[in-house]
């Protein structure tokens, strides 16, 4: 296979063909204790897979949504723990790693129709927040680069509002969790503060209340009938014909 | 970083910026719309459903002697993992009122609208609760809210964008139901984007003739997703869920009405029977099938099993010759070649512009129009090439803070700004290079606005569901699709479990399909549903010990692969 491409190579650019053999260029990865050779370009996920695994927990969405793909490594000659979302992180030379695809954790069941957005709701259903050592180890580990520790501080404060913000990206790795000495849960700590913003905080949007209402008294249902009655050639004509806003 | 041999293009694209940041503070469109003939032209000529080779007919089953996209043919003239002879269906694991199939948008809206009905559902799942499309939605859903809008100017905006294919009384449901379904979110607890003053914020999207793309930035599904999944996480007493569960077959009673699924643990490779009054199939689309081996924006598990096992039970698929590309795949850096990158970047102004800078068609047309634009584009040498051999067109993003001010492309889109970045791209300074992506099963089981298929006791609901977008759908109907019809499949689903009496369990119609590929002189080692993709590499694959026939087939050794990867 490589030999084909190298033949192809040769009329193209200097510049071309750096990039080639850049895709190319294998690394070494241990996943999980056991050294693969991979291409240098390759995302973590697409290591495991060029490695010959198939992923059943640990894949997702693999675009960076949906948060199956946590993964932490070291690298050669450092101390230190790193993070990832495997399905958008490069693999590096001399990278050991391993995927974290579920940690446990429990959710707490609640009604949000019972909760009130304060700091008195978040001491009852996620009470282990009041555990934060402010250690900040979650902001460093989250792979959003999002400031984990100040909206579990938020949270403490009954800010609903900065909870959900800066919560926003999250995307329920649970890397945070996994990594808390205080075994906080944040990641479900900022859905709680997701959902009791948009259920109890948001701004009131009049015109929505009043296209449902108009919709249930049947507004709407006269054109309705008229347009599914139309002949196609009719309803083609309509349509060219509408203006733009 | 772009490498040093893009350097020229871009530099052509900043040249022209100026002019075209002027355009678009004019009134009018940037670039002219295409008439109805030229659309046509633009479809015939460049969308890759009208190549030739792009369908194949489909030899058994409902649509029998109908030409459907290959992949799509192959998978429904294939085997069934099951073995009805080896099945106990008198012993099921689990009984339930409502079975549902998938735990994406569609699954979880209506396990909750059917709790509300007092409907116990059991939700199993391939993979983990929202590992599903409904996720990855970024730049947001319609709903005619605004008060320049109404849900008849939705109507017509999305039966012409499906080129008036879509089946009326679901465009009806779909558009009717949409203000609805923004206030059923709102009060779960989604946080839609808002004005100052509470209004929602609505933006263009493609083939929109009005404002009315709501969002959560561009975070839409994933804020969505996340809502729906805690609520029915909140109500166990009342929704059952098992992930790594998918189903493999649909279970018949004797009188011809749905009755439960066969499925199979991928942690234990069991089969478990499940029992149901009614069974929702809810299972999303079929990206991971790699439709003439394009990239796709869709999720691991997105390989249309919904599909196989609704047609083996005898139920009609509608428009399963249609494959939607979302015109802006990203192409650069290879990492993330085929991720979507939302139409939302062009509904707040960003521009498609060839190697030169110039713009070369309305940033807004239709999808299918879009994406066609885009491959006429590179085919006839106006796109930009990259050193892996992609083509693609520049999607140019600096425009957006231009046009609205310094910080709305960060708070707009922390989505999009995070991935490139990790690649040194910024895109508020420098563009995307995108191509059209493998994104949506426009097509799928046929129902009716109550997501009944002709099959007794068997409802779909969402993506795997065809009618509702007709051969096209437009942006935002998707995740507005997977709200209205899981809501509704909620309702009609417990309407009819109330009344439902299930008869003996049986799965004659694995055997008679067996029988009937067997009679059309069907050969094939194709095995279905797909469940997961394969990206194992061939010479790996080749060296395992199913494929030396010393092992029974295990799900990690499925010949997966319906096209090799491209």
């Amino acid at each position: 296979m490589s030999s084909g491409k190298n033949a192809k190579s040769k009329n193209k650019s200097t510049a071309k063909k750096a990039e080639e053999d850049a895709a190319f260029r294998l690394v070494t990865v241990y996943i999980m204790g056991k050294p693969y050779k991979v291409p240098a370009e390759a995302t973590i996920m697409g290591a495991i897979e060029y490695a010959g695994q198939q992923i059943i927990r640990g894949a997702g969405c693999r675009e960076g949504f949906c948060g199956a793909c946590g993964a932490i490594f070291r690298l050669p000659g450092d101390y230190k723990i790193y993070s990832g979302l495997a399905c958008t992180t490069v693999v590096q030379e001399g990278m050991t790693l391993t995927q974290i695809p579920a940690f446990p954790v429990q959710k707490a069941v609640y009604d949000l129709e019972k909760l009130e957005p304060n700091a008195a709701t978040f001491q009852k259903v996620y009470p282990v927040v009041f555990r934060c050592v402010s250690c900040n180890t979650c902001t460093k580990v989250c792979p959003q680069g999002l400031q984990v520790m100040d909206y579990v501080n938020a949270a403490m404060r009954g800010d609903v509002e900065a909870v959900m913000d800066l919560s926003f990206d999250c995307v329920c790795c649970g890397l945070c969790a996994m990594r808390c000495p205080a075994e906080i849960v944040q990641h479900k700590v900022g859905i709680l503060g997701k959902r009791l913003y948009g259920r109890y905080l948001r701004k009131h949007s009049p015109e929505l209340a009043e296209r449902v209402k108009q919709i249930e008294a049947g507004v709407f249902d006269k054109e309705f009938s008229q347009l599914m009655a139309m002949s196609k050639e009719k309803l083609k004509k309509a349509y060219y014909d509408r203006d733009m806003e | 970083m772009y490498p040093e041999y893009m350097a020229q293009s871009l530099k052509k694209v900043v040249q022209t910026r100026a002019k075209r940041l002027e355009l678009a503070r004019k009134k009018g469109p940037v670039f002219a719309p295409m008439n109805a003939d030229q659309r046509q032209q633009a479809l015939d000529k460049y969308h890759p459903d009208y190549k030739s080779d792009s369908k194949q007919k489909v030899n058994v089953g409902p649509n029998k002697g109908e030409a459907l996209t290959t992949e799509v043919a192959k998978i429904l003239e294939s085997h069934s993992w099951v073995d009805p002879e080896k099945i106990d269906l008198d012993n099921p694991h689990h009984e339930t009122d409502l079975l549902i199939i998938g735990g994406g948008g569609a699954g979880c809206n209506a396990a909750i609208t059917a709790m509300k009905q007092g409907v116990k559902s059991f939700i199993i799942t391939k993979l983990r609760m929202g590992d599903a499309n409904t996720m990855m939605s970024q730049g947001g859903m319609q709903a005619a809210v605004s008060t320049t809008d109404t849900p008849t100017r939705h109507y017509l905006d999305a039966i012409g964008g499906g080129h008036f294919t879509n089946k009326p009384e679901l465009v009806r449901a779909l558009t009717e139901d949409g203000p609805g379904v923004v206030k059923w979110l709102e009060d779960l607890g989604v946080i839609w984007d808002k004005h100052e003053d509470g209004s929602i914020q609505v933006l263009h999207g493609g083939g929109t003739s009005r404002k009315r793309m709501i969002s959560c930035r561009d975070y839409t599904g994933a804020i969505i997703m996340r809502t729906l999944m805690d609520e029915v996480k909140n109500h166990p007493g009342m929704i059952t869920y098992r992930e790594f569960l998918p189903a493999l077959e649909l279970i018949m009673d004797v009188n011809g009405k749905c009755a439960g699924a066969v499925c199979y643990s991928l942690d234990t490779e069991q089969f478990h029977i499940i029992k149901a009054k009614a069974v929702l199939v809810a299972t999303g689309g079929f990206g991971r099938l790699h439709i003439r081996g394009f990239a796709t924006t869709n999720h691991y598990g997105a390989t249309g099993d919904g599909l196989v096992m609704a047609y083996r039970a005898g139920a009609k698929l509608m428009y399963m010759d249609s494959v939607q590309y979302h015109p802006t795949g990203a192409v650069f850096p290879e990492q993330i070649a085929g991720f979507l990158i939302t139409e939302k970047i062009r509904g707040a102004g960003g521009q498609p512009v060839n190697k030169d800078g110039e713009l070369f068609v309305f940033p807004r047309e239709p999808r299918d129009i879009e994406s066609s634009a885009f491959i006429k584009e590179c085919e006839t040498g106006m796109g930009v090439k990259t050193a892996s051999g992609r083509d693609g067109v520049w999607l140019d993003s600096p425009l957006i803070d231009q046009i609205h001010g310094e910080g709305y492309t960060m708070k707009q889109f922390p989505a999009m700004h995070r991935q490139f970045i990790k690649y040194s791209i910024d895109i508020i300074k420098d563009p995307m290079l995108v191509y059209p992506s493998l994104h949506y099963q426009n097509g799928g089981i046929e129902i009716n606005d109550k997501c009944e298929t002709g099959i007794e006791g068997l409802f779909v609901a969402g993506e795997a569901t065809g009618g509702v977008h007709g051969r096209n759908r437009l942006m935002g109907n998707s995740v507005l699709d997977y709200n209205v019809f899981g809501r509704r499949a909620g309702q009609y689903t417990s309407e009819y479990v109330k009344k439902a009496k299930t008869g003996k369990l049986t799965l004659k119609h694995i055997d008679a399909h067996e029988k009937e590929m067997d009679k059309a002189g069907i050969y094939t080692d194709l095995v279905t549903p797909v469940i997961l993709p394969s990206y194992t590499p061939e010479d790996v694959k080749i060296r395992r010990l199913a494929r030396s026939g010393n092992a029974l087939a295990r799900h990690e050794m499925l010949k997966t692969r319906v096209r090799p990867s491209g």
